[in-house]
């Protein structure tokens, strides 16, 4: 098993396309209204207008396929009231049913929308990094699922030495809140973390 | 980053799911699998192991172009997961064939709560989608009566079998080309029924582009020859929504992208996911308008001398006025026309090609020397470009970029058409002989019904006859959506299939309840492929090529049959039995095919059972990409190509003889260069006025067309929503994901906006393939883009411009 578990997106290779989703909900069953990873489009840019009918613009657009990202001081677990909330011994952040009253305090901590409510549990629910799937060896269903290869998982040092650490672009919070153990290759349309250039583009979707 | 949590409770959250197999007897039990709730006993905790009793390879066979591997987690006889090809180690070249999101959904699919269980018969108003249940053998002996009784009071080309693309990567259960399916065999042993050509993907560059490089389907060079590419500029090629397939071409780009040194642009009326990821820069373009931006860049191209003179010289025809054939006028050569010197006397600047395009005149200015200079340069366009009113022009116009820089026959360079992909050969399921030669347009089988002998050569694109002998009587609609929904005009679709004196019976074989099954008068339940044996040989990629054994996952659903039984069930009642059969059950035509394939492929197990086991054989492509033209570049006179001058026809004679001798409609034009033609429903048309906004309809991630349409989980992850700028939404005070209704005089649309700038001022883009509703009142609740596309047929191909369209956005 991994001592430091790290997720990492290669944005030149991610298109959007949420199989990585679809793979999470078919695994882990997810009814409606949970999603233990969600794809954010960001996206900014003007258009105007010149006097012959044609137009400028400076569009980009980008997507970050994001889950839990196991964090070295996650706020989730600093705000359970219950312990449920819990970094277990290989470092995945994990929710202890017999203990969690769904009280949704993590939910409302984590700026990452991490942790899930199940509703018909009355409980929070999460990625747990497939943890079955590392014990026999296996990748995690979203990583095994990326038809680009864009998501990429591993011991986080080994991948911060890969791709560098401070990498973290917008609409990403600043990574010193909850030090997650995600690694992030930026393509050319990547703004950093803090801009203001783009927005959100599907709020309704993550 | 927050969201709302749906309270809902699932339905059915208290079954079990051994109860399943209980339950799927009894009318309604479907209902039990919408929503998670029977499977959320698992525990993702769970082992593997003890997980499942079994895995099985099967296929996702839609029609996306790409081809994918699954792998079927069975518990108690039902699929309770879905995994994709883990095999090997994932080295390009012998890599895992990834299924996208819609292969993955492949549980919730066919499952859905709107599975067709038993065979049903029509009551009411055809249409209206009121059945009654029946047996198989009252539903066989139906149709084969009515079948019998159309070939004998109208003939055998009273009979049509509708495009269908829903299962047409299987072998055994294909269902298209039509006629390679097992219903087409059932009718040739019948003798025979009418044919059609062209598709709803490629209609008019599968016509027109041969007119420039010769009969046949023209080739592109692979993607991944990106990899020696300097310069890459995609005409509305989008592979990261439309071939999405891990195996496939999204990965062959991103793979060559990354080792090689092309800058990539993308030419599109929308910001692509193709674009946000692999593209260096996006020109936005208006739709219909590509062969104006190319006669523009022609004229930068030819003013500069940026030409490669030498390629024109051997290779083209029409380029000059010193290359024209025998018997046109003088002033008719490409470089007149360009320059302002043909009968239209206007040059075609980058000002000109500015305001129809909306591209900045400097920015056409720059892409032309940028496409002169880059050596060599790799243009391709997808089919977008081609499926609108003046598609013939645009696609073969596109194509005039490489030819005029001499880019074709080179490598990392390419002919301007799409790209092609590397196979190794695979079988069929032979399918016998139509004796009927008779041939319609795909897209024109409405008018086949209305007008029938009408129909002629000249006016209507009729081949193999001089007109029609007989209108269409009796419809096959096996695993196809085009009934209603990928057809155009819904509404009138619906009028003219609703009458049943026309077309008197139609047959619809599927899984599901889709808008088509509702106008069928039988609607016989067939087996998803995950219920039935059969291979699925590859769909495109670049450097490997492979094959898929889909073996039988579980037990046929309800009374679902195959394919091939109910065709046999069809041809044993009317005394084809034996020359249907030919003997052979349908496992002992799965053998036949796999012994036959190993003729093609040694190195494939003996035994069907050990291939099924392997699930997956491939094949890594030797050598270099593929140049198409290569030995035509380097001895057009040795290798000349199959126009009728043996060159690359910049100028087509025979388009310039088609246009005078066919009878066109008021405003058509088929012209012999590729020029830019105003349309109908185009940029300039005064109908703007009253419709202001184009409207186009793009592939979406949700759905393969329409298939998979009716999967809760993609419609969760990838809404249906209409594509609007914030120019537009603010000027009629719509916000993102205020529900709003299209319009135009064909109907009305209801559905959601995303309001974003990653569209095109003035261009609308509603996703392709949702689902048809009507309300009963004239609108359509379910966002499918169809309702307002129109039944006019293109020029030349008689193809579907479903990319043509004016339209009205208002909050509804």
């Amino acid at each position: 098993m991994l001592k430091r578990p790290a997720f990492y997106i290669d944005m030149e290779a991610c298109t959007g396309c949420k199989t990585c989703m679809i793979a999470c909900i078919d695994k882990n069953d997810l009814p409606d209204g949970v999603l233990f990873r969600r794809v954010t489009e960001y996206a900014g840019g003007n258009w105007s207008r010149n006097a012959n009918g044609s137009y400028e613009q400076n569009v980009f657009a980008y997507y970050l396929s994001i889950s839990c990202n196991h964090c070295e001081n996650p706020i989730c677990v600093r705000s359970c009231p219950t312990t449920a909330m819990h970094k277990d011994e290989n470092g995945i952040v994990t929710v202890d049913h017999d203990k969690c009253v769904g009280c949704r305090y993590c939910e409302w901590g984590c700026p990452y929308s991490a942790p899930q409510f199940n509703a018909e549990k009355g409980k929070m629910e999460k990625c747990d990094f497939c943890r079955d799937y590392l014990e026999q060896g296996k990748p995690p269903a979203c990583v095994a699922a990326c038809p680009t290869r864009a998501l990429k998982f591993g011991e986080y040092e080994e991948l911060a030495a890969k791709y560098g650490a401070d990498n973290v672009v917008a609409p990403l919070p600043d990574p010193s809140i909850t030090g997650p153990n995600l690694i992030v290759s930026p393509n050319r349309n990547a703004r950093p973390e803090g801009s203001r250039s783009g927005k959100i583009q599907n709020p309704e979707e993550v | 980053m927050d969201r709302k949590n749906s309270e809902r409770k699932p339905a059915g959250s208290s079954l079990k799911r051994r109860s399943f197999l209980k339950w799927s007897a009894a009318l309604g039990g479907m209902t039990a699998l919408s929503g998670a709730g029977v499977f959320c006993g698992l525990r993702s905790v769970e082992s593997a192991e003890t997980f499942a009793d079994k895995v099985v390879w099967t296929s996702c066979n839609v029609n996306c172009g790409s081809r994918c591997a699954l792998r079927a987690h069975v518990k108690d006889g039902v699929v309770v997961r879905v995994d994709t090809d883990d095999t090997g180690k994932d080295v390009y070249g012998d890599h895992q064939v990834r299924a996208c999101l819609r292969g993955r959904s492949m549980r919730h699919r066919i499952y859905a709560p709107d599975r067709l269980k038993y065979p049903m018969k029509r009551v009411g108003k055809r249409g209206e989608g009121k059945f009654e249940r029946i047996s198989w053998d009252e539903a066989l002996d139906g149709i084969a009566k009515s079948l019998g009784e159309t070939i004998e009071k109208y003939g055998n080309e009273s009979v049509y079998l509708n495009y269908g693309t829903g299962n047409l990567g299987a072998v055994l259960s294909k269902s298209w080309p039509t006629g390679s399916t097992p219903v087409a065999r059932l009718m040739n042993s019948l003798g025979g029924y009418l044919n059609q050509y062209g598709t709803y993907s490629d209609a008019m560059i599968d016509m027109a582009l041969p007119y420039t490089f010769g009969k046949g389907w023209v080739k592109g060079n692979l993607l991944s020859d990106i990899v020696n590419s300097k310069l890459v500029v995609f005409f509305g090629n989008n592979p990261a929504a439309t071939r999405m397939s891990g195996g496939g071409l999204v990965h062959d780009v991103i793979e060559a992208r990354k080792k090689g040194y092309a800058r990539i642009i993308v030419v599109d009326p929308r910001y692509t996911d193709t674009a946000t990821t692999l593209a260096d820069e996006w020109i936005p373009i208006r739709p219909g308008t590509d062969a104006a931006l190319v006669c523009g860049i022609a004229h930068v191209l030819i003013s500069e001398d940026l030409v490669d003179h030498d390629f024109l010289r051997r290779c083209t025809a029409g380029y000059d006025e010193d290359s024209m054939p025998e018997g046109v006028p003088a002033g008719l050569s490409y470089k007149s026309y360009i320059l302002g010197k043909g009968p239209d006397g206007q040059a075609k600047t980058p000002e000109w090609a500015s305001e129809i395009t909306g591209i900045p005149a400097r920015r056409i200015i720059q892409l032309a020397r940028e496409i002169g200079q880059a050596d060599p340069c790799y243009i391709s366009q997808g089919w977008s470009v081609q499926r609108q009113a003046n598609g013939e022009n645009n696609c073969r116009a596109i194509s005039m970029l490489p030819i005029l820089t001499g880019n074709v026959g080179v490598q990392g360079g390419n002919t301007g058409a799409r790209e092609s992909g590397y196979g190794i050969p695979f079988a069929s399921f032979p399918v016998l002989e139509n004796p009927v030669k008779t041939s319609i347009s795909c897209f024109t089988w409405t008018d086949a019904i209305e007008r029938g002998t009408e129909m002629t050569a000249k006016r209507d694109g009729v081949q193999g006859r001089d007109k029609l002998v007989a209108p269409i009587k009796f419809i096959w609609n096996f695993a196809g959506n085009c009934l209603v929904n990928q057809h155009s005009d819904s509404n009138r679709t619906s009028e003219i299939l609703g009458d049943d004196s026309k077309c008197e019976t139609v047959v619809v074989v599927d899984n599901f309840m889709t808008p088509s099954a509702k106008f069928a008068d039988y609607l016989l339940p067939a087996t998803s492929n995950l219920e039935e044996d059969d291979f699925a040989p590859q769909g495109f990629a670049s450097e490997m090529g492979y094959v898929i054994f889909a073996e039988k996952v579980i037990e046929p659903l309800f009374e679902s049959r195959t394919i091939y039984d109910i065709c046999a069930g069809v041809a044993e009642r009317l005394g084809a039995g034996e020359k249907f059969t030919e003997g052979r059950t349908r496992a002992q035509w799965v053998e036949y095919v796999y012994q036959k394939s190993r003729e093609m492929l040694p190195e494939l197990p003996e035994k069907l059972s050990d291939a099924f086991a392997m699930g997956i054989f491939k094949r890594e492509k030797p050598g270099l990409p593929p140049v198409p033209y290569k030995e035509f570049r380097e001895d057009p006179e040795g290798h000349p190509v199959k126009t009728p001058s043996g060159k690359l026809e910049i100028f087509s004679k025979q388009l310039w003889d088609i246009n005078r001798e066919w009878e066109l409609p008021e405003g058509d034009v088929i012209t012999a260069l590729p020029e830019y033609t105003p349309t109908w429903e185009g940029v300039s048309d005064p109908l703007r006025k009253t419709y202001p906004l184009q409207l186009i309809g793009h592939h979406y991630k949700q759905r393969t067309h329409s298939t998979y349409g009716n999967v809760d989980w993609l419609k969760k992850v990838a809404p249906q929503e209409l594509w609007i700028n914030p120019v537009d939404a603010e000027i009629r005070g719509i916000a993102h994901g205020d529900k709003v209704k299209v319009f135009n005089a064909r109907g009305v649309v209801h559905t959601v906006a995303k309001v974003t700038p990653r569209i095109m001022p003035g261009v609308l883009s509603l996703p392709e393939g949702a689902w048809f509703t009507p309300d009963g009142k004239g609108n359509d609740l379910g966002g499918c883009v169809n309702v307002l596309t129109s039944l006019k047929p293109s020029p030349l191909a008689k193809g579907n411009p479903q990319h043509t369209n004016l339209v009205q956005v208002e909050k509804a």
